[in-house]
Formats: C-alpha cells, structure tokens, sequence
C-alpha cells in the first residue's frame, strides 16, 4: 500500500534509524520529511499533507503533543484527510496511558521491530478503512482522540485550587510594577515567549508562557479555547457557530470589534442549556 | 519529610504520654512497698494512698508542663524539633513543687475517700508531719521527672538519628535518579540500537562511553574525593553520549591545564551543571549550542566554570535552580564551608546563555587536604 509520512525526532540518529526500519517493514511508504523539532513538523504537515506523522514527545520548542494539538487546530477544513498520529517516546509514565485510552498509536524508544511491525500492520488497516469514510469525520474521530488525549495529560499537572489561583498579575511597565486584578482580564493570548494580557481598558505584555500561566488559574473562571488564547468565561457575551462549523466569541470590550477564535478542539464547550 | 518524622507526630506524642502514666503508676507500687516496709501498716492501704498520689501528682505535674510549654514555646533541651515539650529546668522546678503539693492534696483527699481513714494532707498537718510529706511527695516526683526528661531526651535523638539516616539515603536515591534519568537512558539505548546496525566499530565505543558514566554515577558518590582529570574524563564520557543524540546540536570545549589535573574535588562535583546546561540550556533551544567546561586557578582557589550558549536563565521552563543544583551548593557547603561559592548567573555577552562557577580550596592529593581521604 502507497502512503506518505513524516517522521518529527530531533535525535538525528534515530530518525535515520526509525526511517530505515519502516524502509524494511514497509518498502512503499515514502518519508516526504524529517522535522528536527515540533514547529517545523506542524509547518511541514500542513505543507506535505502526509497520511502519517511520527511524533517524539520531547523536541526542542514545541513539545509532541502541542505540534499535534497545533496540526489538529490548524489542519483546513475539507482539504485531503488528517494524518494518523504515532507518538515516539523514551519514558513517560502518564502519557502511555493517556494513549491507551485516546486510542492513539505509540512506539516506546528504543523501538523494536515487533512492535513497528505490529505498528504498521494497524496504521495499513486505517488507511484502507479511510477510503470509504469521508475527510471530515476523519478529522472529527482524531479530533475526538486528541481532546481525550490532551485533557488526559493535563490531568497530571497539578492543577490549582481555586484558592490557590493567581490574583494579581504583577506585570513590570518601565521601571514600575503595575498590579493587574485577575477578574480585570478580558483574556490571555500567547505571544511567542511572552502572553499579552488584555483587559477592558489596556493591554499588557508578562514574560511567562502561556504553559506556565495556565495551570495557575482558576480553571473555571478561565476557559481555553486555542493552544494560544485563554479567556475569562464571565466576559464572554456570544458564540456563534458558523456554517463550516467554526465557533467564534463576542467579548464584553467596548469600542473593540475583537472576535475570538475557537479551535476545534475546544469547540464542545460552547453547546446551549 | 516532616509529616512523616515520628517525632513530630500527634499519635507519637499520645503514646509518649500514655507510657509515662504506666510509669508512673509502677512506681507507685515500689513506693507502696517501701511505705508498707517502712511503716508496717497494711499494704493494701499504702497502695491505694500511693496510687491516688502518685496519678494526682503526674497528672498535674506533666499536665503543667504541656501548659506551661506551650506558654512558654520552649523545646526540649538538645531538640531542634518540637517532639516533646519542655519548658525548662526553672519552670520545671516551680511546677513539680506546685503540681506535687496539689496532687499530694487531692490524691490524699480521694484515697481517704475510698479508704475510709484520715489521713492529713500537706495543709492540715502539723510540721513535722509536713515535711515527711513533702519529701514523699517532692522526692519521687523529682527523681521521676529527670527520668522522663532523659528518656525523652534520648528518644528525640533517637528519632533525630532514624530521620537523618533516612534522609541520607533518600538523598542518594534522588542524586542517582536524577543521573540516570530514565529519558536519558532509553534514548541513548535506543541511539546505540541503531548505531550496531549501521557503525558497530563506533557502537562499540559508545557503549564503553555508556559503561564508564554508569559506572562513575553509580560509584561516584562513594569515593570522598577524585581528581580534576578524572572528573573532566567522566563528563567527557556523559557529553561524548549526549553528543551522539543531539548530534550538530551540540558542541563542547574543555579547558583544563595539565598543572591543575591533579587538584581534587569531590566526584561528579561538575555533573549537575553541565545535565543543567543540556536540558535547560540546549535541549529546549531548536538550534542548540556549545558547553564549555573550564578550569583555572587564581592563588589558592580553584575556580570550575560550565558556561552554556542555550536557552539562558531567564526563559528556562521550570527553572535552573533544581535537585542537582541543590546538592552542589550541600556538597561544597559540607566540605569546604565558607570558603567555598557557587553562583549560577546570565553568561553575559553576546552569545547569551548560562555561566555557573563553583570557586572551592585548590587542593592536590600530595599537599593533602584537611578533609581528604584520597581516592
């Protein structure tokens, strides 16, 4: 069977080795790419558009899971199906069983050929089931997995009591440290190193990641709904569904036309009562 | 860990309490029967005299002591911890005078209640009759006091003594799993796995690589001291490993004049620092970067620098200041005291990244070192 695959590690060795051993297993499988860390993966997957991607867990920059959930936000609505995911790891206690129960494939380093093989013999399997289904309930079935996946994984971090949750953001302006009340933020949006924290009346810049920040609030009061945006639920007045099923959000900030986007990954939240 | 010392503990505490009251009540009995020896009267009598006075006495007197204790927040004499409270000899004395004569009182009030005699308390009695009671109140309450005090005394210390063994080992288990950390591990196994396939000559030599870092973490923290050589061989061997997976990722200097091999150190001293600089410094930065290791000597003090050109300080996730920073700042602090310094700070230039250095005793094996046992 034809098929194409990427393969995301950033150990040069064992991406040649992996590519070697799937050479043996399975001669017409052709690796259209090798990405050395998870933002080229997620740029060449939407790019190449494999049937496959092989995944490391732990990669420079982006980490495995995060390219995945970025592929599962980004990959465009009718075009080709999304790829079958195969996560590569060395040791992650938590993750092996998220991946059982998201029934999502997994490859323990170092890999061995049984396990590749048996590997191979179910990713030959889908594929073939893919050609009677249609694109879009691919994407919604790996959708699904993904979201059982990530809120599995989230489930290992701590997360904070309520009690516990950030109050104050202490964000430095020049010289000076402006004190900004959480229940002020409209929402959070991830900026490469730094979030911008909007509020109703300005906006600011923290130097922390979105990763870190996230995990420190009160998880009821913020909602998720990009990897790159948090949003305080309270100042949430609509969300629209669109008819390429897209779901936007109107915000309570006067004079601003902002719209948030919701990505399909979090866009089960916003069902009516 | 304090949750867990016995010492600390409420239940602990009870059972502490409970043990003194049988004691008490055992020397009771001896004090019965030296009474009925001494006296002649019926034994039966002396017992339930000596009980009732003896319970009324302890109560008051160890009653009084908590109280006062927990007034006063004092500890136990020689305690760091806050096992068994003890106000101090001053206050102890004040309270077994008053707690004895109190509980003499009420202990003789109940035991002639139950006896049916008379027996006059220490208010109602003539001075001479006085001071009989008062030194059979006052004795024994005093010598039983200092022997539970030792007892305590001893028994902190030796929940001290258990919690810092503990502690120790606990210690050497996270040093070890934070050395063969089971990432690191894995990966570098399943590098090897391909490298038989592909260039076993070069398989080979990894594997003698693996073979001699596992063998210096595992025996490492046993020896006291090792050599500057050594030590850079060590994480020669570690970088040489980590080079192999990161591949162009990673490049290394070493900088180590051959007058300085000699000088000693304890094993692995510089091996946190440089896993720091891989997995804070190179491994989150997409294009890696280079790690120097250097040594140099100005005067008496040897200084040891692991410089990174990674991520740098501030944008590491999670910080540098982990488990393995932590015990090189205990190690040169246990050995060498004040005149030994680690600072972890912004490389500061161009390049950016993360410069630690440990400045420490520049000791040779010949010259013999104050704490040293050579390897």
């Amino acid at each position: 069977m034809k098929a194409s695959a990427i393969i995301a590690e950033d150990e040069p060795l064992l991406a040649e080795g992996l590519r070697g051993e799937l050479a043996a297993l399975w001669p017409e499988l052709e690796i259209v790419a090798v990405a050395g860390d998870g933002e080229a993966a997620v740029a060449q997957a939407l790019a190449r558009r494999p049937d496959i991607v092989f995944l490391d867990i732990r990669m420079p920059g982006m980490s495995g899971l995060e390219a995945a959930q970025a592929l599962a936000e980004d990959w465009p609505d009718h075009e080709g199906a999304f790829p079958l995911l195969v996560f590569v790891t060395a040791y992650d206690q938590y993750a092996l069983q998220a991946f059982e129960r998201a029934a999502i494939d997994y490859l323990l380093k170092p890999v061995q050929q049984a396990r590749l093989e048996s590997t191979v013999k179910r990713l030959q399997a889908a594929l073939a089931a893919r050609s009677g289904t249609s694109p879009a309930n691919e994407l919604g079935t790996m959708v699904e997995r993904l979201r059982g996946l990530l809120g599995a994984t989230a489930g290992a971090v701590p997360v904070v009591d309520a009690g516990e949750a950030l109050s104050v953001l202490q964000v430095g302006v020049g010289n000076a440290i402006h004190m900004v009340r959480i229940d002020d933020v409209v929402y959070f949006e991830a900026a490469d190193k730094y979030v911008r924290v909007i509020t109703a009346s300005r906006e600011h810049l923290i130097r922390t990641s979105l990763r870190e920040l996230v995990p420190r609030l009160d998880a009821r009061q913020f909602w998720q709904i990009h990897r790159s945006t948090v949003v305080r639920a309270d100042a949430i007045t609509s969300a629209e569904r669109e008819e390429s099923g897209r779901v936007t959000l109107k915000l309570k900030l006067q004079g601003r036309p902002e719209k948030l986007v919701v990505s399909r990954l979090y866009a089960h939240r916003f069902k009516a009562m | 860990m304090t949750s867990t010392d016995p010492a600390l503990n409420d239940s602990y505490r009870w059972r502490r309490f409970a043990t003194r009251g049988l004691r008490t009540e055992g020397s009771a009995v001896v004090i019965a029967v030296c009474l009925w020896a001494l006296t002649g009267r019926a034994f039966g009598v002396m017992l339930v005299y000596s009980v009732c006075i003896s319970t009324m006495c302890w109560l008051f007197i160890d009653g009084g002591r908590g109280i006062v204790a927990s007034w006063t927040k004092a500890k136990p004499p020689h305690d760091r911890s806050v096992a068994s409270r003890w106000p101090g000899w001053k206050w102890m004395l004040a309270i077994i005078v008053v707690g004895g004569l109190l509980g003499f009182t009420v202990g003789n009030e109940i035991a002639n209640r139950l006896t049916g005699l008379d027996s006059p308390g220490p208010f109602n009695a003539d001075s001479r009759q006085m001071l009989f009671v008062l030194v059979m109140a006052l004795v024994p309450a005093l010598t039983i006091t200092y022997f539970f005090q030792s007892r305590e005394v001893i028994a902190t210390q030796r929940a001290e003594v258990e919690t810092a063994q503990r502690q120790a080992a606990e210690q050497q288990l996270k040093l070890l799993e934070s050395q063969l950390e089971p990432h690191m591990l894995f990966n570098t196994l399943a590098n090897l796995r391909v490298l038989i396939g592909v260039d076993p000559a070069r398989a080979q030599h990894m594997l003698d690589q693996l073979i001699a870092f596992l063998r210096a973490s595992l025996a490492g923290s046993r020896a006291s001291l090792h050599s500057l050589d050594a030590e850079f061989a060590r994480l020669r061997d570690y970088l040489a490993l980590m080079q192999i997976r990161m591949g162009a990722r990673l490049s290394t200097r070493f900088e180590l004049p051959p007058e300085l091999a000699a000088a000693q150190l304890p094993p692995l001293l510089l091996q946190p620092l440089v896993e720091n600089s891989i997995k804070h410094g190179l491994e989150p930065h997409v294009v890696g970067g280079r790690i120097d290791v250097s040594a140099a000597r100005e005067g008496d003090v040897l200084v040891l620098r692991v410089r990174d050109s990674g991520a740098g300080l501030a944008d590491a996730a999670g910080g540098y200041e982990g488990y393995g920073l932590a015990h090189v700042r205990e190690r040169l602090a246990t050995l060498y005291g004040e005149r030994a310094s680690f600072t972890l700070a912004p490389a500061g230039d161009a390049e950016g990244g993360t410069l630690a250095t440990i400045r420490m005793p520049f000791e040779t094996a010949r010259n013999g070192s104050s704490n040293g046992v050579p390897p």
